[in-house]
């Protein structure tokens, strides 16, 4: 008995001859985690991939808002000595400037936020600390964001 | 060093490290930011009165530390979306790193004037 006559089915004449053939094919099994209509809906979601991609699409934006802010502030026509009350009136009496600062905070503040979040979720190790720790984180962007929008959209040049 | 190690130690961890602290930084930054210009509701009075300080000599030594953070935040940021993004993003990795440190090394040298200028001449008189 030469091994060149073994069957198509790969495993060589253990204990005869291959129990399938073309008209008997062995069943087909399903790949392990291959979906079907059976398998039950995720329940989690896709928050981390969401949160992951929120950092690179909201990191190219922040460059150039917060680049344009610090050249703006810091650098163009005497730099921090002209920041004042009345600069800042002037900035804001355009509406490209109220949106840019808008815009700004809130990507700012998010992509701060979750990256914060991803620091808690590496050093923070007891359930409690991390639940304190992120309580604290959240509570503060909240307020940070509302208060930062309420007074973009509530700035009175004239408040004296 | 444990040999062979690609990351361990090398550029990529101490890229990783300072763009987690860069990070912190300018989120803590943003926070007291945020309070400062909510003053500007307060009264005009209110406002400038703490801006001086931003404009005194120890705070603009901050100020270019905050600069330094933020544009190293930027421009490694850049960085990684292009390792997670472009095809040849994880095999250029070290030269855009090194891309990184000598374009952030130009703009800092370039904002040495603008925002330590009106320190210095506070300090040494004009």
């Amino acid at each position: 008995m030469s091994t060149t006559e073994s069957p198509a089915s790969g495993i060589g004449p253990v204990e005869g001859a291959s129990l399938y053939s073309a008209d008997n094919p062995a069943p087909l099994i399903e790949a392990p985690r291959a979906r079907t209509k059976k398998t039950p809906k995720s329940t989690r979601g896709n928050f981390e991939m969401v949160a992951w991609l929120f950092m690179r699409l909201s990191g190219v934006v922040l460059v150039v808002l917060v680049l344009g802010h610090l050249l703006i502030q810091l650098v163009l026509d005497g730099g921090v000595s002209k920041i004042g009350f009345a600069f800042v009136a002037g900035r804001w009496a355009s509406p490209f400037w109220q949106v840019w600062d808008l815009l700004m905070l809130w990507l700012a503040m998010l992509h701060g936020a979750n990256g914060l979040r991803t620091v808690i979720n590496d050093y923070a190790e007891r359930p409690n600390t991390r639940l304190w720790l992120k309580g604290l984180l959240y509570t503060a962007t909240v307020f940070t964001i509302l208060l930062g929008t309420l007074v973009i959209f509530t700035f009175d040049p004239n408040i004296r | 060093m444990p040999a062979g190690t690609l990351y361990r130690g090398r550029e990529g961890m101490w890229s990783w490290v300072a763009h987690r602290v860069t990070g912190v930084l300018i989120f803590f930054f943003l926070f007291v930011h945020v309070l400062d210009t909510a003053l500007v509701r307060v009264s005009p009075e209110a406002y400038d009165t703490v801006v001086a300080t931003y404009k005194t000599p120890i705070v603009a030594l901050l100020e270019y530390g905050l600069v330094a953070a933020i544009l190293f935040h930027a421009l490694n940021g850049l960085r990684v979306i292009a390792v997670d993004f472009w095809v040849k993003g994880a095999r250029y990795q070290k030269q855009m790193l090194w891309t990184v440190v000598a374009l952030w090394v130009v703009l800092m040298l370039g904002a040495i004037y603008p925002v330590l200028g009106h320190a210095a001449r506070e300090l040494f008189g004009s």
